[in-house]
């Protein structure tokens, strides 16, 4: 047959024609659609019962009630609690992704000891007996070489821990730092009170805020932001002094950009022009203050007063040179500080973690005192600690006695540092410099310091002196993986504990976390650990542990409060400050005290000339800076501006990339350097922020967790150091002094 | 029967109306969504062009130098594009009918199993909400745990999106149904990002039903939605008390001064 050009197309088409006709091709289609969807490995969540069940959220000190959808046995979601008093429904990104911490790959499932270098699983038996023998033997040569680092000193396992170095014989027992120790000196000197700071920012008209990132996590992060909120439905203004545009500065009703370093002397130029204008509240200042005008001391000698002290150093003209903020934009603010009626200014840069500089906060404190922002509806108030604890006095033996007797190695309370309770950031100096360790053996509980503190290495050395390290981290965080042992802990829902009144409240809400679901693997309650390793050092130490286990001793610890915390899973009691009349009665004066001078500035490290940019660390919601690692679903939500691939995205102003010596666009690498270290990294270029900084995120750079967080990015603790404030001897460094330079072609 | 029920009870159009005032960008929703809808995650999520997030919130900014930069966050979740009588652009294109616009409640929906992944929706969709899986969604050991039964995790090669939280409407109606009632009530459905919002910046409800606090609000003179102009009818409202954040809800020439757009705004 001869196929020609004519019979050729009428096989084609009509062939067409007829495939198009039967359902074959789409049939075809749909099977391979159904046959490429039907992977056997996409799961199917197995049905079940659904039940809400209420717990607290103990991943930062908020303090926020969840409720945790469960199917079956499984938790499935967890939601803010309705009504709560410190969320009342809403919850933040941290707390929303908690289920991944519950099943993440990133938990110790059994203790584990390090044997050469290597993890090897321990039954908790033996890993008990193990620290017990170890204790044991220690305790003659000198108790005071046990340590214990914590996340916090609130609450009943912290306080477990401490009754267990203090009947030990250790005074050592450190918490990570936080804005609250320096609040805490503040209204030492100031108000002479055993405090600490709250805020009553939802009744103030007025908020100035010296960088604290309100909406960053400062605080308690959802309390703030409803607080935020509602400021702007009442008319309230937020005003951000801090040099970069950060999500708070944002939010803010006024950015005020400020060379960073120089907030305290933006704060008492406000003070000037409110002194110079007679805008203070007179009736406070007038009749509850003490050293507002000249003085003369014990011995007659004449002293200034903090009215001329401020009239004479901090004119607007010399503010504004080192500041940066213009004349008339500091008077402006000033007059609006002294026109509300409650103002309120607060401090501790960001998220809050890094005390800061005492000079700052008691000029900070001061600015307030000037409008009797004190103690009043819609300031700050000095409220005592909650003592909801108790648990029976100690005993201490002869060998405890002597050991609690010696110095801290930290020196806080010693002479140089009367005012300090817990001074962790000298901890890798005071065990790094000597020949051998004075610690032997350190616990570590609810804290990440070889993530956390700054100068992140030095922390690193420190800690491969100390022979013994025992974790408690329920992750295989950085300080774990830097131990000898692990003790791992439940996770927040699988365990049953007390949840500390969030400092900074203007309520004291106590809670109670019930677990949600049981165990997931071979871990313990780090109270019931505690209490245990007691029993086996016997004596002394094992009296002050009489219960059977932790819950024994919660019940006990928080008494009558037991019951009404078991069925609503809070209480929350309103707190009143104490009147201006009583307020003071613990200075010398029994007024409120200004401090004229005495208190001085914190120079960052560094030399400015090799050295020109200053490096400041940020804060952001997206990014978990703290003991708790990002998990997965957050670091999703990292921006590309700050993280693109595995390499950091530092900010930097337009006009830095193209100075001189840098000739920068956006994404492209850099080195950037400090006294410190020296990383690679891209540039994101940002009008927002102040030219000649360079601003990093928090809460990136993880050598430790998974494979969605390790590796990713710098942290940024190993570039900064700490620095010593001189007056309370915390660390103050805001930033440090840094250099960027392309990279060589 | 299904006539009837027509008659008794007006069509619902549930929409969403964002306080950008309020929004303080700090990641609350997408989480909340992410974890409410199964999403699956990858080791490295920053290119955002694959980055599966049914909500996302992006950063605008007024395009102004320091130190008078401002920054303004927008959460974005699907729009649920009303389009002419419920042509929205995504349902229009679909050769699988895998995504549909529901006339009873408003919700675009889509079904993952009729989805063969040829993605003319994600081209025709203007606002980026839809997502392609180009992987296997893989949850590290054990995470699968907390995978929820009401939402079916996506296989690899089908689009995926917002869904207003559609599964938790079908719980609410059940409820509903079995108390013999046939209405819901304001707070029954909430969508897992309006819940979770801690500045309560997201207020979720029905907009034809004026007891619901988002009827009230779309009215407000600074709302605004996103591209008015394309015709697409989103039934997410932005409040803004920033003209320039309200300008970029669109596209305008340079001399143009945004009046075109406030005659649109009239129909509904």
């Amino acid at each position: 047959m001869r196929i020609d050009r004519r019979s050729f197309l009428s096989f084609v088409i009509g062939g067409a024609a007829g495939t198009a006709l039967t359902p074959l091709p789409w049939k075809i289609t749909d099977d391979l659609a159904i046959w490429t969807q039907n992977w056997p490995w996409t799961p199917e969540p197995p049905d079940g019962e659904a039940a809400y069940v209420n717990a607290a959220c103990t991943l930062c000190p908020g303090g926020c009630g969840i409720t945790v959808r469960k199917i079956d046995e499984r938790a499935v979601k967890i939601e803010g609690m309705k009504g709560h008093p410190v969320n009342d429904g809403g919850l933040c990104i941290l707390g929303l992704s908690g289920l991944q911490l519950l099943y993440g790959p990133t938990r110790v499932r059994t203790p584990l000891k390090k044997v050469e270098g290597k993890w090897k699983k321990v039954s908790w038996d033996d890993a008990i007996a193990e620290v017990a023998a170890k204790l044991s033997e220690l305790r003659g040569k000198g108790p005071q070489s046990l340590a214990c680092i914590s996340g916090s000193d609130q609450g009943t396992v912290p306080q477990l821990l401490k009754r267990l170095l203090t009947a030990y014989g250790s005074p050592n027992f450190m918490d990570m730092p936080s804005f609250q120790d320096a609040y805490a000196i503040t209204l030492k000197l100031t108000q002479g009170v055993d405090a600490s700071a709250a805020f009553d920012i939802e009744n103030s008209d007025f908020v100035l805020s010296l960088g604290s990132g309100i909406i960053e996590g400062w605080g308690s992060p959802v309390r703030m932001f409803r607080a935020n909120s509602s400021c702007g439905e009442k008319k309230g203004a937020l005003v951000q002094v801090e040099p970069r545009l950060s999500n708070t500065a944002a939010k803010a009703d006024q950015w005020v950009p400020v060379t960073p370093g120089t907030e305290a002397d933006l704060v008492l130029g406000l003070a000037h022009v409110i002194i110079k204008l007679d805008l203070y509240n007179k009736d406070f200042v007038g009749n509850h203050t003490f050293g507002f005008d000249d003085w003369t001391d014990g011995e007659e000698k004449p002293c200034k007063g903090f009215k001329q002290f401020v009239l004479e150093n901090y004119s607007p003209d010399k503010v504004a040179k080192t500041t940066g903020v213009d004349e008339k934009t500091l008077t402006t603010l000033a007059k609006k500080f002294a026109d509300a009626s409650s103002p309120l200014a607060v401090c501790g840069r960001g998220e809050g973690k890094t005390p800061g500089s005492l000079h700052e906060f008691i000029a900070v404190h001061a600015l307030n005192a000037l409008k009797g922002s004190i103690n009043k509806k819609g300031g700050v108030w000095a409220v005592p600690e909650s003592d909801y604890i108790s648990l029976p006095d100690l005993k201490t033996d002869d060998v405890a006695k002597k050991g609690l007797e010696t110095e801290r190695i930290d020196g806080a309370g010693s002479e140089a540092y009367p005012y300090s309770k817990s001074l962790l950031n000298r901890f890798a100096e005071v065990v790094g410099t000597g020949e051998q360790s004075p610690v032997h053996t350190l616990f570590v509980s609810g804290a990440n310091p070889c993530y956390t503190l700054a100068d992140t290495q030095a922390v690193k050395k420190a800690f491969k002196k100390i022979p013994f390290v025992v974790s408690f981290s329920a992750y295989m965080d950085e300080t774990a993986q830097a131990a000898d042992l692990i003790l791992p802990n439940h996770v927040y829902l699988e365990r049953l504990e007390d949840v500390p009144p969030p400092a900074g409240l203007s309520q004291c809400v106590i809670g109670l976390s019930k677990p949600v679901v049981a165990p997931q693997f071979d871990t313990r309650h780090t109270g019931d650990v505690v209490i245990q390793l007691a029993k086996k050092l016997a004596g002394s130490v094992a009296d002050a542990f009489p219960w059977e286990n932790y819950e024994a001793c919660l019940q006990e610890a928080l008494g009558d409060k037991w019951d009404a915390l078991n069925e609503s899973g809070f209480v929350a009691t309103e707190v009143t400050p104490a009147g201006w009349e009583k307020a003071f009665a613990g200075t010398p004066s029994k007024k409120f005290e200004f401090f004229a001078a005495g208190y001085q500035p914190v120079t960052i490290e560094g030399e400015e000339k090799t050295f020109p940019l200053i490096l400041v660390p940020y804060d952001s919601m997206r990014l978990s800076g703290g003991f708790i690692g990002n998990p997965p679903f957050m670091t999703k939500t990292v921006s590309d501006t700050m993280l693109k691939g595995n390499d950091i995205m530092v900010e930097i102003n337009p006009k830095t990339a193209k100075s001189r010596f840098l000739f920068l666009n956006d994404g492209d690498y850099a080195i950037l350097s400090t006294p410190k270290g020296r990383v690679n990294v891209r540039v994101h270029l940002f009008e927002g922020i102040m030219p000649g900084i360079v601003a990093m995120p928090k809460g990136l750079g993880h050598t430790a967790y998974d494979d969605y967080l390790a590796g990713k990015g710098v942290n940024v603790n190993e570039l900064i150091g700490p620095v010593e404030d001189p007056g309370s001897g915390l660390d103050a460094a805001w930033g440090i002094r840094a250099k960027l330079t392309n990279v060589p072609i | 029967m299904k006539e009837e029920h027509k008659h008794e009870h007006k069509a619902k159009k549930y929409g969403m109306v964002i306080d950008l005032d309020q929004c303080t960008g700090c990641g609350a929703c997408m989480v909340a969504c992410m974890a409410e809808n199964n999403v699956p995650f990858r080791k490295d999520e920053t290119d955002k062009f694959l980055s599966i997030t049914w909500m996302r919130v992006y950063q605008l900014t007024n395009g102004k130098s320091f130190p008078n930069t401002e920054i303004c966050y927008l959460p974005r979740p699907c729009m649920h594009c009303e389009g002419e009588h419920g042509h929205s652009p995504c349902v229009s294109v679909c050769p699988a009918t895998a995504t549909d616009y529901s006339h009873e409640t408003g919700i675009v929906s889509q079904i993952y199993t009729r989805c063969f992944g040829c993605r003319y929706c994600m081209a025709a969709c203007p606002y980026h909400a839809r997502y392609f899986n180009w992987w296997d969604p893989v949850w590290p050991e054990g995470m699968e745990a907390y995978l929820s039964p009401n939402v079916s995790p996506r296989m690899r090669g089908v689009v995926e999106k917002c869904s207003f939280c559609f599964h938790r409407y079908q719980i609410a109606m059940e409820k509903a149904h079995y108390e013999e009632r046939h209405e819901l009530k304001e707070d029954e459905y909430q969508t897992a990002c309006t819940q979770a919002c801690p500045a309560g910046a997201i207020t979720f409800g029905d907009l034809n039903n004026p007891d619901h606090a988002v009827c009230q609000m779309k009215k407000s003179k600074t709302a605004f939605r996103l591209l008015e102009r394309l015709g697409t009818h989103p039934k997410v409202y932005y409040l803004s008390s920033r003209e320039w954040v309200r300008r970029a809800g669109d596209n305008y020439l340079r001399d143009e001064d945004g009046k075109v757009m406030d005659k649109r705004k009239l129909r509904n």
